[in-house]
């Protein structure tokens, strides 16, 4: 979970799935001879699946219209006053801008910086796993190591952000504590840890594409420029489709590194929704307003995976 | 992309990897240099990542301490017991999902591809209240159980097996092979590199876990290196080389891990399906 991160590092699905097969054969057939009808092997998933999810999904649901509290014993149905209060507190709207401009200025270098490495690394230059390497290198790396190394780069006295500024005669920047520039300083940091999966993904994408096209239009005379721009990029479509929409989906998710280097700060300017619903939860002890906090975000989300799809598909 | 003949892309583009790549590893390479200088030296000013004698003062001083072994210890357990469960249950799930028959398959394939969207986040404030009424909160149950429902990789691997011959499967079960055999015998040797894939994922996954985690343990021994480093981050002060060093040490476990198996991790984005889009 992370933006990002590869906390979650949730893999999705690329294409739709494959054709079913065709014959619709199983254990049916021999279930007179007292075969498994496979239940079996899904029960221990189901049940897991039941009591870590269906439940807490629910549970959440039921919580969000009560005023369950960490600090309270008893807990009283409200109705729809948490939801009513989410729309009316400016905090919700304040860390909900904050999520969307985050997610804007992360996505965008993140698919093109992405594409840029892997074009290079497939170029056919010698040394390809070591570039390799050191792109995807950081996206190995927990948070907490991540933002302790660019917190020392971002220390504003001695870190190297600012004595470069400095040997190039410029002043001294509030890399994480000035306030029009610490969303800026964050999104850095999330590019520079996370890219290297979708760099991974263009890379495979890449590596797949069939090189007779590239041959073709070679012997025809087509330069290095016109080849990338006009057989290799349109090949390279539906992957771009792909990592932009994960890419949005786990820019709006983002908190773990956000809440350790800034704490939402300066002054609430970098603070997203998800530390909200964890400061209202965790912090206030107010769960049941924190939990209709995190399902007006889920609607967002889910809103947001609608309009991609739609989007794409019109495209198409 | 081919560069074709031309010498000047092959330089362009030989020129922008080489400054890529200096500008992505730049930031290792200041922690690690920054990790084997004293504290004194390293709060000298200058642009030379090295501004002293080179020392390990900053790792005996960490080692010495033990937490940081402490979380990495923890931080195997967890990982390595949520891989393990994981991969059991999602691919007996997957197969049974994919070849089972029994009443009610369609809906409740449907319901666990649907759980696919649920973010993990949202289910923060419930799981915790959940794990309250378990009486779970720090025990390594209650950091581990949670993370084991994968839908996604039930989704990736029963893609996989579909996808495989049936005619092997089926000639073993002709010759009154029970399906628990067939699958060990049969399903799981075709299905290697996936089952590897889908492990690495869930690996550095949990390895990196940060929320959940950070949530539900408050007992010092019993947090993972993320969480741990989180709580002492603010007290490492301005002690930069030690904060350096502790980075390092627990970063060290994945790059070492990715070094081994390089070639099988970027086969994995390719083969979980991500790749051939």
């Amino acid at each position: 979970m992370t933006t990002t991160a590869p906390s979650g590092t949730a893999v999705p699905p690329g294409a739709p799935p494959s054709a079913p097969p065709a014959r619709r054969f199983s254990f049916r057939e021999k279930n007179a001879a007292g075969r498994s009808d496979g239940l079996i092997f899904v029960l221990p998933f189901l049940l897991l699946f039941a009591v870590f999810l269906v439940w807490p999904v629910a549970h959440g649901v039921w919580m969000s219209f009560t005023d369950s509290s960490l600090a309270l014993r008893d807990t009283a149905f409200v109705g729809f006053a948490n939801y009513a209060e989410a729309f009316g507190d400016p905090d919700v709207w304040s860390s909900l801008g904050n999520t969307l401009v985050f997610t804007l200025i992360s996505c965008v270098p993140l698919v093109l910086v992405a594409l840029a490495m892997a074009l290079l690394v497939h170029s056919g230059l010698a040394g390809q796993w070591a570039w390799r390497l050191a792109f995807f290198a950081p996206y190995l790396l927990p948070v907490t190591v991540v933002t302790l190394i660019w917190t020392w780069l971002y220390q504003p006295d001695i870190g190297f952000g600012n004595q470069l500024l400095g040997a190039l005669g410029m002043e001294p920047v509030g890399w994480l504590s000035d306030e029009s520039v610490a969303m800026w300083s964050i999104a850095a940091l999330t590019v520079w840890w996370t890219v290297g999966f979708n760099f991974l993904l263009y890379l495979a994408a890449l590596q797949a594409l069939p090189e007779t096209l590239d041959e073709a239009a070679a012997l025809d005379g087509a330069g290095a420029w016109r080849r990338l721009w006009s057989v290799t990029l349109p090949q390279l479509r539906r992957t771009t489709v792909l990592v932009a929409m994960l890419q949005v989906l786990a820019s709006l998710k983002v908190f773990d590194q956000i809440y350790i280097l800034t704490k939402g700060g300066p002054n609430g300017t970098t603070r997203p929704i998800l530390e909200y619903v964890y400061d209202v939860g965790f912090t206030g002890y107010r769960l049941g307003y924190a939990s209709a906090i995190s399902y007006i975000f889920f609607a967002l989300v889910i809103v947001v995976s609608v309009a991609q799809l739609r989007f794409f598909r019109q495209e198409d | 992309m081919l560069l074709g003949p031309g010498r000047l892309p092959r330089v362009l583009a030989g020129t922008a990897l080489v400054v890529l790549t200096a500008v992505w590893l730049l930031p290792l390479v200041w922690a690690v240099a920054t990790s084997l200088q004293s504290e004194q030296d390293v709060s000298k000013p200058g642009l030379s990542p090295l501004k002293g004698a080179l020392t390990l003062e900053s790792y005996r001083q960490i080692l010495e301490r033990g937490n940081v072994l402490t979380w990495a210890f923890n931080s195997f357990l967890v990982a390595g017991l949520v891989t393990l469960i994981t991969v059991v249950v999602s691919t007996l799930a997957a197969y049974g999902f994919a070849r089972g028959t029994f009443r009610g398959r369609r809906v409740l394939l449907a319901v666990t591809v649907a759980a696919i969207m649920v973010p993990p986040q949202l289910l923060v404030v419930p799981l915790f209240e959940q794990m309250l009424l378990f009486n779970l909160v720090d025990t390594y149950a209650a950091v581990i159980l949670p993370q084991v429902v994968a839908p996604m990789m039930v989704f990736i691997l029963k893609r996989f097996f579909e996808g495989l011959p049936k005619d092997l499967e089926d000639a073993a079960r002709i010759d009154g092979a029970s399906e628990g055999r067939v699958f060990l015998s049969i399903v799981l040797p075709l299905s290697r590199p996936i089952v590897a894939a889908v492990s690495i994922f869930v690996f550095i996954g949990a390895w990196n876990n940060f929320m959940w985690p950070f949530i539900v343990t408050n007992d010092p021994g019993l947090m993972t290196l993320p969480v741990g480093l989180a709580t002492v981050k603010d007290s490492f002060g301005i002690l930069y080389a030690q904060s350096m060093a502790s980075a390092l040490l627990a970063s060290l476990p994945l790059i070492v891990m990715f070094l081994l198996f390089q070639r099988r991790i970027i086969k994995s984005v390719a083969t979980t399906g991500l790749g051939g889009t």
